[in-house]
């Protein structure tokens, strides 16, 4: 079972990080430990994820697109969760580990907001001081959720440094993590950062993929041909992966963001584009430039507008497990458009890359079953698209 | 032995304390780097050389603004071995590569040693790389007489920080204070005690570096360890254009 004992997902992942950390990621790993096998702790959660969070949620056959598409599509319908992404998923697990560790503060960083939001819900829920690190264009292009956050109780802290995304929301994340040890968990949302986090929102989020696995059997009775699924740090899709990976005749395709195209250096698609190195506190596919400086990246969505990715996706990657491809800033609005207008469904940008991928191989899934997971509803998105 | 550890040993022989003085190369530009380098040799024991990187997450805003100054000089691993190869002409002032990981995984582990050897580089920093995972470096540090400096942390406790002093070939670099680097008006309270502890645990120089940026810093720290690295006081002087002279001057009236 991956990952090894050392954190690692073959030559993927690991512990890099300062020393000032360490200390409290072992504590956070051997805690981790405990309650994975500690049946209170997975009752409690259960229960929040049934009665606040909306679980299970449904897996919906879109008829209208299967029919465009002359095959079966479902949709994983993660958008209908309590603060309409996937993202409350792992902030409930994670928040209750913190509150069980005693710590008394969250921070978090965010570029959708998605995430930012579902951390600064559960905090109110629970009752503990939470703090979200945004990056400045993210807060601009994400505005309705920065409010949504700031109702909920939370402090939003636009982050200037970089390129005012995702990463360097991440960087002061950890900055202020490496200051705030003792009382502060930092509540990171996607599967990347140091062992044991890639594993730990990796767990959290495989409720996505179990649930839909149950569900296909029980409507089709057998198992889906391809599962197709956003990727950014990675969070929704090994959420979605992980739990057919011993399915071999399920295929899964992850759909990075394109941005402007591969060719214009102004995209996301690091599995695509990047190399080995180390970022975060992980060893992974990482878009640099030749003497190891992280590149800006681009993309519609900013919850896909990161240069690293989860060192569970490279290691999919490198054995050839999943295959990761990439649309484009345009084809995401059409898959925007595509799922609004033909299912009532208003998807997240991010989500609506996955969406658009149909189209790109829609001579191969001529009636296969493919599930879809539509990550998060895009009522945040609506304003920006009007503005463009 | 190399060059660090001679004047670690020399200094030790003449009860002198070590002061380490960190610029982030190419801050503000190449030249200025080897010129301050030759100035401030006499007023200090060791250079520490920073490798610009664009991710710099245990650096604070004084850091970050002068490795992002220096990535705008683009300035990478070649133009800071230049900078060593340069100033070895002039002096023997121990230098220690201090930098993130990507970049120098990005060059190749082997070639960075290998390069540093050839230029006159005596030790490396790396201060997002923990104990665990850093046989590899450790091994090809040993290769290539470089010496390997580890972080120990006041939150690493004590069994930990011992485990971790024994892999340092040069000194151990304690942080001051739970947080990133930058200059502050106080340490941590908890910094002597681990200080007093420490030393009861290895025979390897402790020096003290985050935050360190005033003479009470030193006199109340002197007796516990063998040295101080100032880093952010530094290059905020660089950036006011203000004599490092003096202020090294003024801050080890002391000592």
């Amino acid at each position: 079972m991956l990952p090894d004992k050392n954190g690692y997902f073959g030559k993927f992942g690991g512990r890099y990080a300062p020393e000032t950390l360490i200390p409290a990621i072992i504590e956070l790993e051997n805690f981790y430990k405990n309650i994975k096998t500690d049946k209170s702790f997975h009752a409690q959660l259960n229960y929040y994820l049934k009665n606040y969070a909306g679980r299970s949620t449904p897996l919906y056959f879109a008829k209208n697109i299967s029919k465009i598409f002359s095959s079966k599509i479902y949709l994983k319908r993660e958008d209908l969760c309590h603060t309409g992404s996937h993202k409350i998923n792992n902030a409930l697990g994670q928040a209750l580990l913190a509150q069980k560790m005693g710590k008394t503060r969250i921070i978090a960083e965010t570029g959708a907001g998605q995430h930012g939001v579902a951390t600064a819900t559960v905090c109110a829920l629970l009752g503990i001081k939470c703090e979200i690190f945004m990056g400045y264009e993210d807060t601009k292009r994400q505005a309705l959720n920065v409010y949504r956050m700031k109702i909920l109780g939370a402090n939003v802290i636009p982050v200037y440094s970089g390129s005012k995304t995702l990463k360097d929301a991440i960087n002061e994340a950890m900055r202020d993590w490496v200051t705030n040890i003792k009382t502060t968990h930092y509540l990171i949302g996607s599967c990347v950062g140091p062992h044991p986090y890639p594993m730990i929102v990796r767990d959290f989020q495989s409720i996505i993929g179990k649930e839909a696995r149950k569900q296909i059997l029980e409507i089709e009775g057998h198992l889906p041909d391809y599962l197709l699924a956003c990727v950014g740090g990675g969070s929704n899709s090994i959420g979605l992966f992980h739990p057919f990976y011993n399915d071999n005749n399920v295929k899964f395709i992850g759909v990075e963001a394109g941005g402007l195209g591969l060719s214009s250096g102004k995209h996301s698609a690091t599995l695509e584009k990047g190399k080995i190195g180390i970022l975060h506190g992980s060893k992974s596919f990482i878009l640099q430039n030749k003497d190891g400086q992280v590149l800006e990246t681009h993309s519609i969505s900013a919850g896909l507008d990161y240069p690293g990715v989860g060192p569970e996706h490279s290691y999919y990657k490198s054995t050839k497990r999943a295959e990761y491809v990439s649309v484009t800033d345009k084809e995401a609005i059409y898959g925007f458009k595509l799922l609004s207008e033909s299912e009532g469904i208003i998807p997240a940008l991010e989500s609506s890359h996955a969406i658009a991928y149909l189209s790109k191989i829609k001579n191969k899934i001529k009636n296969k079953t493919i599930i879809i997971c539509l990550s998060g509803r895009g009522d945040k998105d609506v304003e920006y698209l009007k503005s463009r | 032995m190399n060059n660090l550890e001679k004047t670690l040993y020399k200094l030790k022989k003449e009860k002198k304390k070590a002061i380490s003085i960190f610029l982030t190369a190419g801050y503000p530009n190449v030249n200025t780097t080897e010129k301050l380098i030759i100035e401030i040799e006499k007023y200090s024991d060791i250079i520490e050389l920073g490798i610009p990187f664009s991710d710099p997450i245990a650096d604070g805003p004084t850091i970050q603004y002068s490795s992002q100054k220096a990535l705008e000089n683009n300035v990478n691993l070649e133009k800071c071995f230049s900078i060593v190869k340069n100033i070895r002409k002039k002096t023997k002032i121990p230098v220690i590569l201090m930098g993130y990981l990507n970049p120098i995984y990005n060059y190749g582990l082997n070639a960075f040693f290998s390069k540093s050897h050839k230029t006159g580089v005596d030790g490396i920093i790396i201060p997002d790389l923990p104990f665990e995972e850093s046989s590899l470096i450790r091994k090809l540090a040993k290769k290539y007489n470089i010496a390997y400096i580890p972080l120990v942390a006041l939150t690493s406790g004590l069994k930990r920080a011992e485990k971790i002093s024994k892999i340092s070939t040069g000194f151990i670099y304690v942080t001051a204070v739970t947080g990133i680097t930058g200059a502050r008006a106080e340490l941590s309270d908890e910094l002597i005690p681990f200080l007093k502890k420490l030393k009861n645990k290895t025979s390897k120089p402790l020096f003290v570096g985050f935050g360190i940026s005033k003479p009470e810093h030193i006199e109340k720290l002197k007796k516990y360890c063998e040295g101080f690295i100032i880093g952010s006081a530094i290059i905020s002087l660089i950036k006011k254009k203000k004599s490092i002279i003096n202020f090294l001057k003024y801050i080890t009236r002391n000592i």
